[in-house]
């Protein structure tokens, strides 16, 4: 593992291809994120956005190209996988939360069984994060009590609980009602503004407007175009883009 | 009792596929549970009726009279229950022990990243699974040694020990395929999500999987209980000392009188009905239970 320095991409993808089966889902995607950035990946369904955001977790293998995190290869035939994912957080489109615990065991479990870190010590961050997720009084809840928002945010703090690098969204709105998806796009925006890396594939393009430091669209398994939102939304170049823009604004 | 369930998801607005009634695949047909516990408790007296009218159907001819066999089988009853039926009991009771442990291992076996170990797993579930019960008796007491000698000592096995082992072979089986089905019924989603949580394999399974499923193993699983109580008297064929076997004896000592048929195998009816039912009631009770609760 070669020292990883904050002047270098947090996580770096380098002309990355995946295929399920026969059919090439990725075909060549390259991306660098900065520590603290917050990057969108937006584009059509069936684009390999979804797909490119769960290989960077190692979710998916890769067949093509290189995804370091932190320095840390992905293609090593050594790699550490569970290492790799104690630093990158994941946040689901169906939230996923563990249905037979509470809302503030979901959060404890994995910094108890995975890092082993003290209970007495973990519950209290736990608790923070419930806080800061805004869930006060919920902490006992049980997923299956709680709305669509409430358990996304439960997920969220979650994830941060295992204080991560880098936080993946994979389209965390996409399920939920419109009132509900608010209060989890403020969470996340909190998140960035305290300095998070965070990549999300998203649909929300007003959000994708106001958080995000670069924008990536991506179409038929290749980044068309990319930019900071104010060139990306106002200049865009390329047909496809400018086609996906007009359906969704 | 499904638009039931159905609508209590939809009251409390859950897309979590784990939450949908839970049906596990190989049990989509009645269950001999489903069946026993639809029956109403007074079938049971139904069962018990030749027991209790055949004394009063006498004959008038024949030294040997309906009222003798039924004051025949009450003197034998404590002997039957003791001796017979309870045996019976304990032999399911170890037969299943035995059966669960070593399905719970092959059924996790049959999900092993190891494809050696998931193939030679999944053989052994389907051999012992779609294997008659006699077939797999005759061929455990015939295989078996009568003692075994282990430094010097002799150990002798006794035939019902056989029949425990004989009978919690298929047993095995179908727990193992419980154990595998109740897994594999868990969405992926809930193995992603512990596993972005840099869950290992076994912590996932253990933490994650498994209880979230152990609830809705236990019904299939009693169902397999009751089915074995009532195959106990398989042993029999084995000359093991239980009710079946026991009964015949007992005829035989009360001169093998052809009005004692009726009376001594309808007392073994009810022993077991009796035994079984409430155990069919409280299976359907929890399938009910779990079908929508976590």
């Amino acid at each position: 593992m070669s020292a990883w320095t904050e002047k270098e991409p947090i996580v770096s993808i380098r002309d990355v291809h995946k295929s399920f089966g026969e059919l090439e889902v990725l075909k060549g995607v390259s991306l660098d994120v900065m520590k603290g950035e917050v990057i969108c990946i937006i584009g059509p369904s069936g684009s390999g956005k979804s797909t490119l955001i769960r290989c960077i977790n190692a979710l998916n293998d890769i067949q093509g190209g290189t995804i370091t995190v932190r320095g840390i290869s992905l293609t090593d035939p050594d790699l550490d996988t569970l290492a790799l994912r104690r630093r990158v957080g994941m946040v689901f489109q169906q939230y996923n939360l563990f249905p037979h615990k509470t809302a503030l065991e979901n959060i404890m479990m994995a910094p108890l069984l995975v890092l082993k870190e003290d209970k007495d010590e973990v519950e209290a961050r736990a608790r923070e994060l419930v806080k800061k997720v805004r869930l006060e009084g919920k902490e006992d809840s049980y997923p299956g009590e709680l709305s669509g928002g409430q358990q996304q945010r439960v997920a969220i703090a979650r994830s941060l609980a295992m204080n991560p690098d880098v936080m993946l969204f994979d389209e965390v709105t996409a399920a939920l009602d419109p009132e509900t998806v608010k209060e989890v796009l403020v969470t996340i925006k909190d998140l960035a503004q305290e300095g998070m890396t965070c990549i999300l594939v998203t649909h929300e393009m007003g959000f994708a407007r106001e958080v995000a430091d670069h924008i990536y669209f991506t179409d038929n398994g290749v980044i068309v175009e990319h930019g900071p939102p104010k060139s990306f939304f106002n200049k865009a170049k390329d047909p496809r883009t400018k086609e996906f823009l007009s359906q969704i604004l | 009792m499904a638009s039931e369930s159905r609508s209590w998801i939809k009251a409390r607005n859950t897309d979590l596929a784990v939450m949908l009634p839970y049906r596990l695949r190989h049990h989509a047909g009645i269950t001999t549970t489903q069946w026993l516990a639809s029956l109403p408790a007074w079938t049971g007296l139904v069962l018990a009726l030749p027991l209790l009218l055949w004394p009063l159907y006498s004959h008038a001819a024949g030294n040997f009279t309906t009222v003798d066999a039924f004051a025949a089988l009450v003197k034998w009853i404590p002997f039957l229950f003791k001796s017979g039926f309870l045996f019976n009991i304990l032999i399911s009771m170890f037969a299943m022990l035995f059966g669960t442990l070593a399905g719970a291992a092959l059924g996790l076996g049959q999900i092993s990243k190891l494809a050696l170990l998931r193939r030679a797993c999944w053989f052994i579930t389907q051999l012992f699974r779609n294997s008659p019960w006699l077939v797999i008796l005759f061929i455990v007491l015939l295989a078996l040694p009568f003692e075994i000698v282990i430094f010097g000592y002799i150990i002798s096995i006794p035939d019902w020990m056989k029949a425990v082992f004989g009978l919690s072979l298929p047993i095995m089986a179908n727990i193992s395929e419980i154990v595998r089905g109740a897994v594999l019924s868990v969405p992926t989603a809930q193995w992603e999500a512990a596993e972005s949580l840099a869950f290992n394999r076994r912590q996932t399974l253990w933490r994650i999987i498994l209880p979230q499923c152990f609830k809705r193993m236990i019904p299939p699983w009693m169902n397999w209980y009751a089915i074995l109580t009532m195959a106990t008297p398989l042993c029999s064929l084995l000359g093991v000392e239980e009710i079946i076997t026991l009964s015949r004896q007992a005829m035989e000592s009360e001169n093998n009188h052809p009005e004692l048929l009726v009376p001594f195998y309808s007392f073994a009816l009810v022993l077991f009905f009796f035994y079984c039912y409430p155990i069919a009631r409280v299976t359907i009770a929890l399938e009910r239970k779990y079908a929508v609760k976590l």
